[in-house]
């Protein structure tokens, strides 16, 4: 049996919990931590019975870090390897944002500084362990700004780039952290959005990042074949790029 | 929450509507939904006519809401959400010693789909139906929750049970599953001759699970013939499941054209030898034996087809022999075509199985295959049979007093479950399911 312990944010979302029960098979403890208190608890007894050491429900708002201890004190209590699957985020319509410009502070907190500063915290005790994986899902709407959504993006790209310096940081220490750019999957967050394309589902995405956490890769896009659509993407001149609407 | 606005269709492809799907993530999400704007629920859309379709309305899709939410080792009682799949509830359990006491053809039936049509499978002569094994399930309605039982609300119970929906949205449901001894299936197939060797190795069989394919193109001595396969369930691992391979799109009608099938037949027969033989399947492959080809309904073309599925009583199974000739004659008929014994085991008032004998063929969709199904429905009711509604696409209000007699008192139960009719379907409003009779 494994001796893996999850902090899984965000766990209510689909992605989230296809990655829960794929760490729950190999007999992993799942911490699931989310808003919808009941909707957690059902998520706990599912990566249970499907294989789950132990699994419980903790309360998270990216939006109130007074909450963040409690999270890491209960994860640090479990012996053997901590780590930390980051699956927050939200994406509020462009023109929402434009319509109330406050709602651009409170994306850039729900997307990076949310889970940054608790990303922040954890690290001093994920490097005294000197083992674990940081999983960080971003956006490949991070890669480049857009008119369809770009302070998702921006916050996505800070994320990121918060990522980077953290794997950084942290490599030398003996704790690896992935970043997770994801196309576009089949979730809430594009149910019902025209114009979709290549669509993958959760439980794919989800065996991506499980494999990626097992083969220690650095960035990660999922499907793969994004990797190659963003490179398009981010080589488009800025002279050109501000002239498009894609 | 956001709608996508799509153009569903039923698994058989012929029946289309164009719909606003909501597909909630959470059980909260759900039961706000369902109290501002009920409508009626969908799964996996397994149905083949227009049983998952709502028409210029709106359906809620269940597949999201697909977690375990308890299970007691001891005894066996599970409860889950309705948009659980049968296919993963049978990888899940198996591994700890239990199975769902009923799986129907597909592993991408879910848990709601199957109350809601009150379905059967290959064990339907000994286990009875899906439904006779849900201890409880919670319906919600624009009121709120309730459980509901086959104890405290027998009728509201009976009219859920293969009520195709009608009474509300299925959220959850507590099963009893039943003792898996492992996870193969040693499989006993031997070839049948005809139609009469068919039915009474059918009445000797002794087996936990069978049924019998048919070859429907045979014609004169060989009408019927086909291979039975009898099954039980042994110790043992199975392999880690292959490959599913996936239609990836609509194909020429050329592969059921009526020499194709013959040939195919032909050879599908012989894949037995003579002797019979035995084998050892994994549970999956033995129940769900479509599910390796994704999308295996794209292989009738763009028209789609028609899934034609009678039960006939017992002491009537002779009227089988008309329609099978009828059937050959036509040249119609496609590989897939199915015989089964089933018991008298039903849960509800509009469930579909009776004692006797249920044939199923699926017909390419073409305009003499809706002549075809229509005399052979009426042969079944002729001969005190019925229809199977989640297969239907062609039937006629007319015809549904005489085949399911409780269908006056389902109108009146779901009537008072849902007076404005939140929960209809095009199924519901072609056949006039909800009419008082």
């Amino acid at each position: 049996m494994s001796n893996e312990s999850w902090l899984i944010l965000g766990a209510t979302s689909s992605m989230a919990r296809a990655f829960a029960r794929a760490v729950a098979e190999r007999g992993a403890m799942v911490l699931l931590a989310g808003r919808d208190m009941a909707d957690l608890e059902h998520v706990a007894a599912d990566c249970r019975l499907r294989g789950a050491r132990g699994a419980a429900a903790l309360a998270f708002d990216a939006r109130k870090p007074k909450g963040f201890e409690a999270l890491i004190d209960r994860l640090c209590a479990e012996a053997g390897t901590l780590n930390v699957a980051v699956f927050v985020g939200s994406m509020p319509e462009q023109s929402e944002i434009d319509a109330d410009p406050a709602l651009l502070a409170r994306t850039v907190e729900q997307n990076f500084t949310g889970p940054a500063t608790l990303l922040h915290r954890l690290a001093p005790q994920l490097a005294q362990r000197g083992s674990g994986t940081i999983v960080g899902v971003g956006s490949v709407a991070g890669d480049r700004g857009r008119l369809g959504n770009y302070v998702y993006g921006a916050a996505k790209a800070g994320f990121a780039t918060y990522l980077s310096g953290l794997r950084n940081r942290l490599g030398r220490e003996g704790v690896h952290v992935m970043t997770v750019k994801p196309g576009f999957v089949d979730t809430a967050m594009t149910w019902g959005i025209e114009g979709m394309f290549l669509v993958a589902s959760p439980d794919q995405v989800a065996r991506d990042i499980h494999r990626g956490v097992r083969k220690r890769r650095n960035v990660l896009y999922t499907p793969f074949f994004w990797m190659g659509i963003m490179g398009i993407i981010r080589t488009i001149p800025e002279a050109l790029f501000k002239r498009l609407k894609i | 929450m956001r709608a996508r606005h799509q153009t569903s269709h039923g698994w058989g492809r012929v029946l289309h509507a164009e719909e606003e799907v909501l597909r909630p993530e959470r059980q909260a999400m759900l039961e706000r939904l369902v109290a501002k704007d009920p409508a009626p629920a969908v799964g996996n859309r397994r149905s083949y006519g227009d049983a998952a379709l709502n028409s210029g309305g709106r359906v809620i899709d269940m597949t999201r809401l697909d977690r375990c939410l308890s299970f007691d080792a001891g005894t066996g009682v599970l409860e889950v959400e309705a948009g659980t799949t049968m296919g993963d509830l049978l990888a899940l359990c198996a591994p700890l010693g239990w199975m769902p006491p009923v799986l129907p053809g597909t592993g991408e039936a879910t848990v709601g789909g199957c109350i809601a049509n009150d379905v059967h499978g290959k064990n339907h002569h000994g286990a009875g139906s899906f439904g006779q094994h849900v201890l409880s399930l919670t319906l919600l309605g624009k009121d709120g929750a309730r459980q509901v039982t086959p104890g405290e609300t027998p009728d509201l119970f009976r009219a859920t049970l293969g009520g195709l929906g009608q009474t509300g949205v299925i959220l959850s449901a507590r099963l009893q599953l039943v003792p898996c001894k492992g996870e193969m299936v040693r499989v006993r197939e031997r070839r049948m001759d005809g139609i009469a060797e068919f039915l009474s190795a059918f009445d000797a069989s002794r087996a936990s699970y069978s049924v019998g394919w048919i070859d429907a193109t045979a014609q004169g001595d060989a009408l019927g013939r086909g291979i039975l396969e009898e099954g039980e369930v042994i110790a043992g691992d199975a392999p880690p499941p292959g490959r599913t391979r996936r239609v990836p799109v609509a194909l020429p009608p050329l592969l059921v054209s009526a020499p194709a099938v013959r040939l195919f037949n032909a050879l599908y027969l012989r894949r037995v030898p003579e002797a019979g033989r035995d084998r050892e399947r994994p549970l999956a492959d033995f129940f769900f034996p479509l599910d390796r080809l994704h999308d295996w309904n794209l292989v009738y073309g763009k028209k789609g087809f028609h899934q034609f599925q009678c039960v006939l009583p017992e002491g009537e199974e002779q009227a089988l022999t008309p329609m099978l000739e009828r059937i050959a004659e036509s040249g119609l008929a496609s590989p897939l075509a199915v015989l089964k014994r089933l018991g008298p085991g039903r849960a509800g008032m509009m469930s579909f199985p009776m004692a006797g004998m249920t044939l199923a063929v699926d017909f390419p969709n073409r305009p003499e295959a809706e002549a075809l199904a229509m005399e052979l429905e009426w042969m079944a009711v002729e001969a005190g049979g019925r229809i199977y509604l989640a297969k239907d696409t062609l039937s006629d209000p007319d015809l549904m007093a005489r085949m399911y007699p409780e269908a006056g008192e389902f109108a009146r139960i779901v009537t008072e479950a849902d007076p404005k009719g939140h929960f209809q379907t095009d199924l519901v409003r072609r056949l006039k399911l909800r009419d008082p009779r």
